[in-house]
């Protein structure tokens, strides 16, 4: 009897040992790391050194703003992408449904990297795109996309997309069908049936999809790397460039840790609120 | 005009979405047919049509070195990250255990944290440890360190989602629990496995960041075309992006094919046990 209560403990041995010693252990040298002072030349000693802290706020102000500006419109304009797309998905598309779903995480199936490249292409200096914003006056006649924060939202919009449509989808789908319509024939028009039935029973889906979206969007350095230029930057430049440029190791560090320390207040939240279930897939029934 | 888009509107809007979508895709194939001056992406389509690129694909060696090393360790990193995950997953869904919730955060954490700090966490281990030399080891560390997670959602969901009566009814006939598994708990969980597989093998070839931070003096292709993006990316980098893309849909399509066969299984299996009839002597397998 003993050695079958072990049984799940074996099963999850090799993992747990895994995520332990590469997730949890390298969390702790980081947090070690953002206590130390020193420079390159004269090595790193640990000396309790919380101005580390204060110091990556301060310093990197422009860039935490700017995080939070550009990951929060993109995060909106993808939902506002995503609900539609996935409600048409889920209830109208008919035989269409896999096809659709298939284009909806086919930009997975291409390099990251080279799918940010390939917005570099639409939204290059004299391509279609930029001569269509000169021509409607948008931009300035010498005006262009790239390097602006209109690029970089754009290819944050675009690389995290799938992370908003599939929970949403998950949720529209797993939507009773008969609650819409008890609502009609309670002579709900259909304005009211969505916000006061629909939405509010799809709203799990959507919070799934704001959390799944935000956090890559917030950590990101590739999209403003590639489409922003130089004065673009956000959080995840600087905490590249003090890592492998200036090797200014307690600095990123820190800077790392508060991100971490930001992310993982929002999911505990949501975790309180809505179980692991978001990242988990549904739960089990319990026996 | 008005009624027919208040028809439609939404399926109108939605075809857009997904065009949105799709268009990064279509530039990437598009560009690897397009002649440019030094055979180096130059951002616009002047120089007409050419087979060259696709005809030379793999004429650049520093390219092709990093794309070798990319599917080895991404099929390192997936045999690993496999077979720990699908562990993990059978252990949380069929054993009711002490400490469950945790094994549920444990697995959670590592998704939920941007790969910019998994990466820059690991490098903080791996400067501080001498035991690691930053290369190829370290970057399957950190590979099947972020796979595990997504391999454990996707064959959990298959599990979950497992009729186990389908197995009672195997044992019912006769068969021996040896002959259940292969016969029937197999065929009806590969397709999960296989799809997790998949996705992590995806996972490990997309990455540039956490590669970034713990790669030392290995490229891989992304890392690659980072290098070189400075001096002029080589037009072969869409060609085998776009090769990736087309063996990726390749596969995707064979695990949804497999799948449908699974489920048509279960479905014969389900029935099966539910029509009275003579009990035969010897299990029946499942196949065919």
């Amino acid at each position: 009897m003993l050695r079958r209560r072990l049984v799940p403990y074996f099963l999850l041995g090799p993992g747990t040992i895994w995520l332990v010693l590469f997730f949890l252990v390298p969390m702790y040298f980081m947090a070690e790391l953002a206590l130390r002072s020193g420079t390159v030349l004269t090595g790193f000693q640990f000396s309790w050194e919380w101005s580390n802290f204060s110091d990556a706020l301060s310093e990197n102000n422009e860039q935490v703003v700017r995080s939070f500006y550009y990951s929060g419109v993109a995060t909106l304009v993808a939902l506002l992408i995503a609900y539609p797309l996935a409600y048409a998905i889920a209830l109208r598309a008919g035989r269409w449904r896999v096809l659709l779903l298939f284009a909806v995480i086919a930009p997975f199936f291409t390099t990251y990297l080279i799918r940010t490249i390939a917005w570099k292409t639409i939204l290059y200096d004299s391509g279609p795109i930029v001569d269509a914003f000169q021509f409607l006056q948008l931009i300035p006649d010498d005006g262009r996309l790239l390097a602006t924060q209109w690029a970089v939202i754009a290819g944050l919009t675009y690389n995290f997309l799938p992370f908003m449509i599939l929970p949403i989808y998950a949720s529209i789908e797993r939507l009773d069908l008969r609650m819409i319509e008890a609502a009609k024939d309670l002579y709900a028009s259909s304005r009211q049936a969505f916000l006061k039935v629909t939405l509010p029973l799809t709203a799990p889906g959507i919070v799934a999809g704001v959390l799944l979206t935000f956090i890559p969007a917030f950590g990101d350095y590739v999209n403003p790397l590639v489409l922003g230029g130089t004065n673009q930057s956000m959080i995840g430049n600087r905490i590249q460039v003090l890592y492998l440029n200036e090797g200014n190791y307690p600095e990123a560090a820190a800077l790392s840790f508060l991100m971490m320390a930001l992310i993982l207040a929002l999911v505990v939240v949501y975790i309180r609120f809505a179980g692991t279930e978001a990242f988990m897939g549904e739960e089990v029934e319990e026996t | 005009m008005i009624a027919w888009l208040r028809r439609n509107g939404l399926m109108v809007y939605a075809g857009l979405a997904v065009a949105y979508m799709l268009i990064p895709i279509v530039v990437i194939a598009v560009f690897s047919f397009g002649e440019t001056p030094k055979d180096k992406l130059n951002f616009t389509l002047g120089g007409g049509f050419t087979l060259e690129y696709w005809q030379h694909a793999f004429k650049i060696e520093e390219l092709n070195d990093s794309f070798r090393t990319s599917i080895k360790l991404a099929t390192f990193s997936t045999l690993i990250s496999t077979a720990v995950g699908t562990l993990m997953a059978i252990a949380l869904v069929r054993y009711q255990f002490r400490g469950r919730r945790l094994s549920n955060l444990l697995i959670v954490l590592p998704m939920a944290t941007p790969e910019i700090v998994l990466g820059a966490a690991l490098l903080s281990m791996f400067v501080n440890l001498s035991v690691f030399d930053l290369g190829f080891q370290t970057l399957l560390i950190a590979h099947v360190m972020f796979s595990i997670s997504f391999v454990v959602v996707v064959v959990r969901s298959r599990l979950i989602g497992f009729d186990r009566r389908i197995e009672e009814a195997a044992a019912d006939l006769g068969a021996t629990p040896v002959q259940t598994f292969r016969y029937v708990t197999m065929p009806l969980v590969a397709p999960g496995i296989l799809a997790a597989a998949l996705l992590a093998f995806a996972l490990s070839i997309d990455d540039f960041v956490i590669s970034n931070f713990n790669s030392g003096g290995t490229v891989t292709f992304p890392l690659y075309v980072y290098g070189v993006a400075l001096r002029g990316i080589p037009v072969q980098v869409n060609v085998l992006a776009t090769m990736l893309f087309l063996l990726t849909v390749a596969a995707i399509g064979l695990v949804l094919w497999q799948q449908r066969r699974a489920e048509r299984l279960a479905a014969v299996a389900a029935e099966e046990k539910v029509v009275p009839g003579p009990v035969p002597a010897a299990p029946t397998p499942l196949g065919g």
